[in-house]
């Protein structure tokens, strides 16, 4: 081994040093202000934070459509969207609160470090009040506990797993999107009319937290009906080739499939499971049938024509009658010439309720922001009444129950409305035991 | 001084400065100008630049000596941020058992990998630590769920026992801290149009990264480290001597190991939240990227290599079209969105292309990695003084 010098000058010297570096982090004490990031200057940012890489970038991106078109129409450019048809009348195209709205993006690359990463950037450099996006549940509630943290809103875009509002909620995290209990109670009666009250079904279930809420809720409102779960098989994420999945499923004695997958993993098991023909065979008597309850635009469009029949759930669709919607549909389509999607609708709606609350609690006060979403009704933003809930901050609204197009006009007219669900069906108690029992809680809200 | 030759000292010593003086050498804009969005001097990014140096410092005692490159290294990291959370949950908010916990246990796991891939040298080696790390990142990810909590991440609860510290006062989580001394309070210096953050969080992982360098410098220049140099150069030659080469690259594997499970749990204590993806194959990768590009073997190489990757997934990758229209307004209108159009290609959610060119052309052009485009510019200057010394003194 090497000689080890200790010189006692050496040694007084790396002692004084040492002694200094230790006292040195007593001066330190964070800054005085009201609440982390208050806007002193004429602009207050918004950050957006969505998946620009990796596999729900379709999703990200069409969110970052939305914010920005959200964030012109604060600043009144463009025709002003779904600001002239909102319930609540205080955003007037001026900014929020006088100040010019700006925003700053980062990419979450679907993975709840990068998220959180990009999270802490524009909160400590670029000096964001609220931060909105998500496409996967697991970044949703890691960002919502950063924010919790940092005392800073967060306005969670697309995520659908119980989790986010239920055992994972928080004070400062906000959820418009519907979930997966939601899903499975939306599509238990339209299934029953559809397929009758004695199928058996078989779950292919995507191997993480929200296949599993998404599973227990579709499994629990199905067997309600009388149906039969036969088996449950797992499947990793990201897995591409199911057809070892799906071929034992044709002996099983099942009628019924139903795909608890997302993104490019349900275009891959849907087509593979038509492939096998499995669409055209019948069992016991009955004519085999497919399920995917979460559906998306951008899932349809990629799973083309072996979608026709099947039924889903979703939170919004474009095309829908009501005002709020004709007028997002359009502006939307003028900016960008096509329909945004419905994890473009949330980001949009998201964007608008926090500049609301914050006119209407009149300061950027988190802890003032989240009382006033607490409980807060309005309407004219697609899907009718909505109620942000005090309890765990989840909306509650309507659900649309859909059904791949048998033949689609267009490339974007993939689904149609089978059922609008309404809001008292898929209403569940604050510490139901999906979300987390009675242990759940909110905690206190963080002003940093 | 510290078992170090002069030149050692001075070089340690120069890494210490560069280190504290961080808040300072990364905020060169003024807050309020343009230039700004090129700011890197914000807390959460320079812990990641300490953090990330770290891990890279304890890769290169593995790939840079003794030639092994590990795909798997992101498992350790997961491993000791799962512990270093673990012990947040179980034991105290006190960073320093978590980060033991964090370094121990990664050690032990890289002592039952370690023991089975290096069985196999060369590319076998590499693809046995990959199977292994992508194995731990599905159990983490699905199996191991009570342990991991799976997609949404292991975080802290309100209700964690925490048996030595006093029980909560308020409904907000604890933060982590040492001996009472909060991570994430920071200190702002307010100089003219500047801004300088002093992070105490910081502060903490540049001490525990400057003494894993020191560490790992210590162990380059020890008999050990020759020994490593050694299986590099010619491992078969080595065993013919008579000389088992097993316990040294086992414990080089340890050891770098032992450096990915402390940063780690560096990681769990500057931001007390681990998701699976953490040891997912991109991240094992992107340690070796990290390596390559800033100079295996090296000892600076690596903490160049980390920060360059960093910043580049931080700020590059937060540039999007409406700041590019910010920055080219004064263009014509049409030829404006011609240049952010291609602009716009390279930054936001282009960036990895970014980084891919960039480390094509450091592979291609510079294969020592940043150092050596350090040294070649030093040689150049050198020889231009040199040149111009022998015009003034001529040799008779």
């Amino acid at each position: 081994m090497s000689k080890m010098n200790f010189s006692r000058r050496g040694v007084l010297k790396t002692g004084a040093v040492t002694g200094a570096g230790l006292a040195l982090p007593t001066i330190f004490t964070s800054s005085a202000s009201a609440y982390t990031n208050e806007p002193t200057g004429s602009s207050v940012k918004f950050g957006f934070n969505v998946p620009q890489t990796g596999p729900y970038a379709e999703e990200g991106l069409d969110e970052l459509r939305a914010f920005e078109l959200a964030v012109q129409h604060l600043n009144g450019e463009g025709d002003g969207g779904m600001l002239n048809t909102m319930s609540s009348k205080t955003l007037g195209g001026n900014g929020v609160l006088g100040k010019k709205v700006e925003f700053v993006t980062g990419d979450t690359q679907t993975k709840s470090d990068v998220a959180r990463a990009s999270a802490q950037s524009m909160i400590q450099k670029d000096g964001v009040v609220m931060v909105s996006g998500g496409s996967s549940s697991g970044v949703a509630v890691a960002v919502q506990s950063l924010c919790q943290e940092a005392g800073i809103i967060f306005m969670a875009a697309l995520t659908h797993s119980n989790d986010t509002t239920g055992k994972d909620r928080k004070a400062n995290g906000f959820r418009y999107f519907f979930n997966a209990y939601m899903s499975g109670a939306a599509i238990a009666p339209v299934l029953s009319s559809a397929y009758g009250n004695e199928r058996r079904a078989y779950h292919l279930t995507a191997d993480y937290t929200w296949g599993w809420t998404q599973q227990e809720s579709i499994a629990a409102s199905t067997e309600a009906l009388g149906w039969e779960t036969v088996s449950n098989v797992l499947t990793p994420v990201g897995a591409g080739d199911f057809s070892s999945y799906i071929a034992p499923v044709i002996n099983s004695g099942a009628d019924v499939l139903i795909l608890n997958h997302y993104g490019g993993d349900m275009v891959n098991s849907l087509s593979q499971a038509v492939q096998f023909g499995l669409r055209d065979k019948m069992v016991n008597g009955k004519q085999f049938e497919i399920i995917v309850p979460l559906y998306s635009e951008l899932m349809a469009a990629g799973a083309g024509s072996n979608i026709q029949g099947v039924y889903g759930t979703m939170n919004w669709n474009w095309q829908l009658q009501d005002p709020g919607t004709q007028a997002f549909v359009k502006s939307f389509g003028e900016k960008y010439g096509r329909p945004p999607s419905g994890a473009a609708h949330t980001a949009y709606v998201q964007t608008l309720l926090y500049a609301d609350a914050a006119t209407r609690a009149g300061t950027f006060e988190p802890c003032q922001i989240g009382a006033a979403l607490e409980g807060f009704e309005f309407d004219g933003m697609g899907i009718g009444p909505t109620t942000y809930r005090a309890e765990d901050h989840q909306c509650f609204k309507d659900v649309l129950v859909m059904k791949g197009k048998d033949s689609p006009a267009n490339e974007y007219d993939t689904l149609e409305i089978v059922e609008v669900t309404p809001r008292a069906q898929v209403e569940y108690a604050a510490d139901h035991p999906m979300f987390g029992g009675a242990e759940a809680s909110l905690g206190e809200c963080n002003n940093g | 001084m510290l078992g170090l030759s002069q030149k050692d000292t001075r070089f340690l010593f120069i890494v210490i400065a560069l280190t504290l003086l961080t808040p300072f050498l990364l905020n060169p804009f003024p807050t309020d100008s343009a230039l700004a969005q090129f700011n890197a001097g914000y807390p959460a990014l320079m812990q990641r630049f300490a953090i990330y140096g770290l891990m890279a410092i304890g890769f290169n005692i593995l790939f840079g000596l003794t030639g092994y490159l590990s795909f798997g290294h992101a498992a350790f990291l997961g491993v000791g941020s799962y512990a270093a959370v673990w012990m947040f949950k179980l034991l105290s908010m006190n960073v320093l058992p978590a980060i033991i916990m964090a370094t121990l246990l990664a050690g032990l796991f890289a002592l039952v990998i370690g023991f089975i891939s290096l069985r196999r040298s060369g590319i076998y080696f590499s693809i046995l630590t990959l199977a292994f790390a992508e194995m731990s990142y599905r159990l983490a990810y699905s199996v191991f769920t009570p342990v991991t909590n799976g997609e949404s991440g292991l975080q802290l609860g309100l209700k964690d026992p925490r048996i030595l510290d006093a029980p909560l006062t308020s409904a907000s989580l604890p933060v982590p801290g040492l001996f009472g001394l909060k991570m994430n309070s920071s200190w702002t210096l307010d100089l003219g149009p500047w801004d300088f953050t002093f992070n105490v969080g910081y502060y903490f992982c540049a001490v525990v990264a400057i003494l894993g360098f020191y560490l790992s410098l210590r162990i380059f220049r020890s008999p050990f480290g020759l020994m490593l140099r050694a299986i590099k150069s010619n491992q078969n030659r080595l065993n013919y001597t008579g000389l088992n080469s097993r316990p040294y690259t086992l414990a080089a594997f340890v050891i770098s190991g032992m450096y990915a499970g402390l940063a780690g749990g560096l990681l769990a204590a500057m931001d007390p939240l681990v998701g699976a993806e953490r040891m997912q194959w991109t991240a094992s990768g992107e340690v070796v990227l990290m390596t390559i590009v800033g100079g295996v073997g090296t000892l600076m190489g690596p903490v160049l290599g980390a920060g360059f990757i960093k910043y580049a997934e931080n700020i590059f990758s937060k540039i999007n079209e409406s700041i590019l229209h910010s920055w080219f307004s004064w263009l014509p209108d049409g030829l404006e969105d011609a240049v952010v159009w291609i602009f716009a290609r390279f930054v936001g959610e282009g960036w990895h292309l970014t980084l891919g060119l960039m480390f094509m052309v450091i592979v291609i052009a510079l294969p020592g990695g940043l150092v050596e485009g350090g040294q070649r510019i030093a040689r150049f200057l050198r020889r231009k003084s040199d040149d111009s010394a022998a015009t003034t003194t001529p040799a008779e």
